[in-house]
């Protein structure tokens, strides 16, 4: 008995918090190296519609992306005003459009490749005339499955602005 | 004196702070999860083939001019008013015989689409048309169908198609085996065969 009323006389001891930085350290880098910012750097103006009808797209190894709009400012020197396609990282010329799909497209697995999907992801404000030829190159790569990626939302507001 | 040893730096704070980044790195991350009009395309054609003859009557005519106006029909129209005139000529099986549509509710105008299979909507737009106006017609024309989907469902399964479809979409991936999951798929394509989504775009105008 007299043994255990000997340890509660005293101050407590202080619980070791030492190895509580590495366990949030861990935390924080698994979160820095899980979450992706973002696929590719973005050389143009991009700001979706608003759409009510959308679906969630495959999961991202199943899908292409396919950029149109104007070039943001800094680029507008090299590469003008009017509505341009960005391909990964580069704008690209409506020509490269194919190459640039059926290369993405050997990339995948070959289970996948048939449900490859292009994401076309186009500035609100571009005209439909790039889109057109877009559309027409990517059914000549038999790349069919597309998809108009827009924000969830009230798609009367894409007139009046 | 002997050799002192050095004094132990404090690591209390060290929890903070690599707490106070984890937390920046908690909010300012977001897993981005696009969303978006599913659509297909139709596989390049070869020239010598002859499209199959397709009556005026079963044709819903949408036209997207370079001022962003919408003509439907020959006539312009409201972006407001799309949906409802879409949803008109699509359910408003004037077939008769073989062609009749049994569960239409439209107005049986012989004048107009004969069944739900046989109607198409033609969407034509100009070039100098905004991707805006594109994607809102768009949009308003996949609502008809989705409006007309969910009224057969409700009044089939009891429940609207595009909740029937979330589920099916979302379905666990280890339980895809059960008979459960397969009959959802057969009720979800029963709907999606009484109202097929039929949206040709033919060849865009030059502008």
């Amino acid at each position: 008995m007299s043994k255990f009323k000997k340890q509660k006389s005293g101050d407590l001891p202080a619980i070791s918090t030492a190895s509580l930085p590495d366990i949030v350290f861990m935390l924080l880098f698994f979160f820095m190296v899980a979450t992706v910012m973002r696929e590719d750097e973005l050389m143009i103006e991009n700001r979706l519609p608003n759409a009510n009808q959308v679906e969630k797209l495959e999961s991202k190894n199943k899908l292409i992306y396919i950029y149109i709009g104007k070039p943001s400012a800094q680029y507008q020197k090299t590469f003008g005003t009017t509505d341009v396609i960005q391909l990964g990282d580069k704008i690209s010329s409506i020509s490269e459009v194919q190459t640039y799909v059926n290369s993405k497209r050997n990339d995948m697995s070959e289970d996948i490749q048939d449900e490859m999907m292009v994401s076309l992801k186009v500035d609100s404000n571009s005209k439909i005339g790039p889109l057109t030829d877009v559309k027409q190159e990517l059914r000549d790569a038999m790349a069919l499955k597309i998809n108009y990626t827009a924000k969830k939302g009230d798609p009367m507001k894409n007139m009046n602005r | 004196m002997a050799k002192r040893s050095a004094p132990e730096v404090n690591a209390g704070s060290m929890a903070d702070i690599a707490f106070l980044l984890l937390i920046f790195f908690l909010v300012t991350t977001t897993i981005e999860v696009d969303s978006g009009i599913q659509s297909k395309l139709p596989p390049p054609v070869p020239d010598e083939v002859e499209p199959p003859p397709i009556k005026q009557k079963n044709i819903f005519q949408v036209l997207v001019n370079q001022n962003n106006q919408l003509l439907v029909e020959d006539e312009l129209m409201e972006i407001g008013d799309l949906t409802e005139a879409a949803v008109a000529f699509l359910d408003n099986g004037g077939g008769e015989g073989p062609a009749a549509c049994t569960y239409c509710r439209g107005e049986r105008d012989p004048a107009s689409s004969d069944n739900p299979d046989k109607a198409v909507i033609s969407l034509v737009n100009d070039r100098q048309a905004t991707y805006n106006m594109y994607v809102t017609v768009y949009n308003e024309l996949v609502r008809a169908y989705t409006i007309l989907r969910n009224r057969e469902s409700e009044a089939r399964f009891n429940e609207t198609f595009e909740k029937m479809y979330l589920r099916y979409k979302e379905w666990p991936e280890t339980e895809k085996e059960t008979p459960e999951y397969d009959k959802l798929g057969l009720q979800v394509e029963e709907i999606q065969d009484l109202f097929p989504l039929k949206l040709s775009e033919a060849e865009p105008q030059e502008g």
